[in-house]
C-alpha cells in the first residue's frame, strides 16, 4: 500500500534527504521519499502493520527534525 | 514591500532578529574597549541572531546527530570566539558568521517558498465546487459528491469541475491550465469537457461523466504529486554524497586542527583553520538546487501542457537521441480526409458530389469524408438503384446515368483507362456512363505542426523513426513528406515492440543515450513501457495513455515534443552547472583555507554565496 501524508515545517533540503534514508530503512517499509519542494512523505509498505510502521517513521523523523510533524488524518 | 509580504511569520522575524543582530554587532565593534572582557561585548549580538542554532545545536547533540549543520556552526562559531581570546582572529568573526549563515537560510527559505508556490499556482487545477439545481436554486456542492448523470451549472469565468457532456449551452473553454494552448477552444451541445477548463463566455449545462477521483483534473493532479517522489539519479546521487561529504571535512577539520600543530606548533591558528572547514561543511546548497531545478522543470513543462511523471524522465528525456513516432495520431490526425481532387471534364465540386453520391449515406470513412469536403448532403432525391461491389467500389444509377466509383480494378472491368496517381491513401476513381471522370485521394493527412515537429527534432541531433501499422506504400508517403527517412511499415503491435527492441540494441549508438517513443496511448502500452521514455499523446481523456506514459503531451501537438526536448537539457545543463560550480567552491574554500590563505569571513561568504547563486540558477530553468 502506498500513502502520502504532508509535512509541516520541514525547513532544510538535506534533513529532507536524511529522513528519506532513515525511513528506507526501517522494517516493513518497501520504499519511501520524502519531497522538500512539495513537503510530502510517500511511503510504501506492509497492509497490515501500516499504522505501527507510521509511529515508527514519526519517531525517526522527530530524531533528524524535531520541529517537523506529519499529519496523519 | 513586496518581499515583507510574501514572507511568512517565522521569515519576518528572523530579519528582524538578523537587523537587530547587525545593530548590535556595529555597536560591539564602535565601543572603543579592549580590555580582556570586550568579547562580552559582542554576545548579545550573537545571541540575537544565533541563539536558534545554538538550542538545535544541544538539542540535535542529545538525540545523537553530530554531523547536523547547527551543530557545526554552533562549533565554529563558539570555536572562533575563543581563537579570539587567544588573540588569533577577531571577535565580530564569529557574529558575523553566524549572521551570515542565518541570512542565508531565510533566502533559502523565502526563494524555496516563492518557487513552490508559484509552480503551485501554475497547477492550480482543483475546482472548489460545482453548482448543482436543486429545488429550482442553483447550490454549490464539493465536486466529490457529484456522480456520473447528475446535472450541474457553469457559470462564466468558473472553472468545470467535472468530466462530463454539454446538455445545453455553448460557450468558449480556456483549456490553458490543461493543454498550455491559449486558443479558447469553442463547445456546444454534445461535445465532451474535461474538467480544469475555465468557462470563458457562456452558461452551460453538463452531465458528469465521470466521479471527481477519475476526472482530468483528479488525475493531473494525482501524477503533478506523485512526480517529486520519482526522484531523478543527480538527486540521489547529490544526497548521497551528501551523506559523505559532511562527515569527510569535519573529520578533515579534526585532522588539521590535531596534525600540523604536533610538528609546527601553532595550535589557535591551527584551530582557526580547521574551524574554517566547518563552515563549508554543510552541502545545502547542494541538495537544494537540485531537486529545486527539476521541480522548476515540471513545473513549466505543465504549464506548457507536458506532464512529466518524475526527475527520473526528465533526465532520461535529456538524453534522447532516437524519437520513435507512431504514425496514425500521432504525426497524423488518424481521421480521413479529401486530400486531393483531381476532375475530368467538370468542376471539382461536380466530381465531389458525384463521389459522394455513390458512396452514399454509409458511416464508412471514406463516405464520410466525402460528405466532409462536399459540406453538404449530397442530392440523393434521383439516386435509383445503389449496388455495393465488393472489393472494387460501388455502381448506382442517378438522373438516368450509370454512376461508377471505386478503384482501378472497378476501371479496368469497365474498360475506363484512367491515370496514374499518387499513392499514400485511398484513390477513389469516378466514371459516368463509362466515361472517366476522375480521382480523389482520400488520405489521412499529417497534423500541421508535425513537419515542423520533426525538422526541429531533427536540429536537436535526434534521429526520428516511425513505425505503423499501415501500408508500405502509405507509410513511406507519409515519411517522406514529413521528412522521416527511417520508416517501418506493415507492423502489427507485436512487431513495434520488437523494432523498439532492435532499435535500443543498435550497436552504433551512445552508451547513454535513449530512446523515446511517442503513441497516442491506444494498443501502445507496451511499446511506452519498453522504450526509455514512453511520450503518450493527447492524454485528454485517454486514460491508458495517462498510465502508461512517462510523459503526456496534453495537447495532440508532436511539436510539443521539442519543447519538452529543450527543456529537459535545459534543466539537466542547470543542474549540472550547479553541482560543478557548488562543488568548486566549496573545494577551493577549503584548500585556501587549510593554507591558511582565507579566513572565516571569506568562507562563510563563499557558502551562502554559492547557496544563493544555485537556487536562483535554478530557479532559471
Amino acid at each position: 500500500m502506498t500513502k502520502r501524508f504532508k509535512l509541516i515545517d520541514l525547513d532544510c533540503a538535506n534533513c529532507a534527504a536524511k529522513m528519506e534514508h532513515a525511513i528506507k530503512k526501517l522494517d516493513g517499509v518497501q520504499d519511501a521519499a520524502v519531497s522538500f519542494m512539495t513537503q510530502r512523505l510517500t511511503v510504501e509498505a506492509d497492509d497490515a502493520r501500516f499504522e505501527a510502521i507510521m509511529d515508527q517513521i514519526e519517531q525517526v523523523c522527530k530524531r533528524v527534525e524535531p520541529d517537523c510533524r506529519i499529519v496523519r488524518q | 514591500m513586496n518581499i515583507l509580504t510574501n514572507m511568512t511569520k517565522k521569515q519576518r522575524r528572523m530579519l528582524s532578529r538578523i537587523l537587530a543582530g547587525a545593530l548590535l554587532l556595529v555597536a560591539a565593534v564602535l565601543i572603543p574597549y579592549q580590555g580582556p572582557w570586550r568579547f562580552l561585548l559582542f554576545l548579545p549580538a550573537y545571541f540575537m541572531v544565533g541563539w536558534d542554532v545554538l538550542w538545535q545545536a544541544a538539542r540535535n547533540i542529545c538525540r545523537g546527530q553530530v554531523f547536523d549543520e547547527n551543530f557545526l556552526m554552533a562549533l565554529a562559531t563558539v570555536g572562533a570566539f575563543c581563537t579570539g581570546f587567544f588573540g588569533e582572529g577577531e571577535y565580530p568573526e564569529a557574529v558575523f558568521v553566524m549572521l551570515f549563515y542565518q541570512v542565508g537560510e531565510l533566502f533559502q527559505g523565502y526563494a524555496v517558498g516563492r518557487s513552490r508556490r508559484s509552480i503551485a499556482s501554475l497547477m492550480d487545477l482543483r475546482p472548489d465546487y460545482a453548482n448543482v439545481e436543486q429545488d429550482g436554486k442553483l447550490v454549490q456542492v464539493d465536486p466529490e459528491e457529484l456522480q456520473p448523470g447528475q446535472v450541474f451549472v457553469v457559470k462564466p469565468g468558473e472553472k468545470l469541475p467535472l468530466d462530463g457532456t454539454i446538455l445545453s449551452g455553448s460557450t468558449t473553454l480556456n483549456t490553458a491550465a490543461l493543454t498550455g494552448e491559449s486558443l479558447p477552444r469553442s463547445v456546444g451541445v454534445g461535445d465532451s469537457v474535461q474538467s480544469g477548463c475555465v468557462n470563458l463566455s457562456g452558461l452551460i449545462q453538463v452531465r458528469a461523466e465521470k466521479p471527481f477521483e477519475e476526472s482530468t483534473v483528479a488525475k493531473i493532479l494525482e501524477l503533478v504529486e506523485n512526480a517529486a517522489s520519482k526522484k531523478a539519479r543527480a538527486e540521489s546521487l547529490i544526497t548521497r554524497f551528501a551523506r559523505y561529504y559532511t562527515p569527510a571535512v569535519v573529520i578533515a577539520a579534526v585532522a588539521l586542527a590535531l596534525l600540523p600543530p604536533l610538528v609546527v606548533g601553532g595550535w589557535a591558528l591551527w584551530l582557526r583553520r580547521a574551524l574554517t572547514f566547518l563552515v563549508v561543511s554543510c552541502p545545502c546548497a547542494l541538495v537544494i538546487s537540485v531537486p529545486l531545478s527539476f521541480f522548476a522543470g515540471i513545473g513549466r513543462a505543465s504549464r506548457q501542457g507536458v506532464l512529466i511523471k518524475g526527475g527520473s524522465y526528465l533526465e532520461a528525456m535529456a538524453a534522447v537521441d532516437t524519437v520513435v513516432f507512431d504514425k496514425t495520431g500521432t504525426l497524423t490526425q488518424g481521421v480521413f480526409q479529401v486530400a486531393e481532387i483531381h476532375p475530368q471534364g467538370m468542376t471539382e465540386d461536380q466530381l465531389l458530389e458525384l463521389a459522394a453520391l455513390a458512396e452514399g449515406r454509409s458511416d464508412h470513412p471514406i463516405s464520410r469524408s466525402l460528405r466532409e469536403a462536399l459540406g453538404r448532403e449530397p442530392d440523393s432525391s434521383q439516386l435509383e438503384e445503389a449496388q455495393e461491389l465488393s472489393g472494387r467500389g460501388v455502381r448506382v444509377r442517378v438522373n438516368g446515368k450509370t454512376l461508377c466509383a471505386g478503384n482501378r480494378r472497378l476501371m479496368e472491368e469497365l474498360g475506363v483507362s484512367c491515370p496514374s496517381t499518387a499513392n499514400g491513401g485511398t484513390v477513389v476513381h469516378v466514371a459516368v456512363d463509362g466515361a472517366y471522370a476522375g480521382w480523389l485521394l482520400i488520405a489521412d493527412r499529417p497534423k500541421p505542426d508535425a513537419k515542423e515537429a520533426v525538422a526541429l527534432l531533427k536540429q536537436e541531433g535526434i534521429t526520428p523513426v516511425m513505425l505503423t501499422g499501415d501500408s508500405k506504400a502509405a507509410g513511406e508517403a507519409a515519411a517522406r513528406e514529413l521528412g522521416i527517412e527511417q520508416v517501418h511499415t506493415e507492423l502489427l503491435p507485436a512487431d513495434k515492440v520488437a523494432q523498439v527492441e532492435s532499435l535500443l540494441t543498435a550497436p552504433d549508438r551512445r552508451r547513454k543515450a535513449t530512446l523515446a517513443f511517442v503513441g497516442d496511448g491506444i494498443n501502445d502500452a507496451p511499446v511506452l513501457s519498453r522504450a526509455d521514455v514512453g511520450i503518450a499523446m493527447g492524454g485528454l481523456g485517454s486514460d491508458a495513455a495517462i498510465e502508461a506514459a512517462d510523459i503526456v503531451l496534453m495537447d495532440d501537438k508532436p511539436s510539443k515534443l521539442a519543447a519538452a526536448l529543450k527543456l529537459s537539457r535545459r534543466t539537466l545543463g542547470i543542474v549540472r552547472e550547479n553541482i560543478v560550480f557548488a562543488l568548486g567552491v566549496k573545494a577551493l574554500v577549503l584548500v585556501l583555507s587549510a593554507l591558511g590563505l582565507t579566513g572565516m569571513w571569506l568562507a562563510v561568504f563563499a557558502d551562502v554565496g554559492v547557496m544563493v547563486l544555485a537556487v536562483l540558477n535554478a530557479m532559471r530553468v
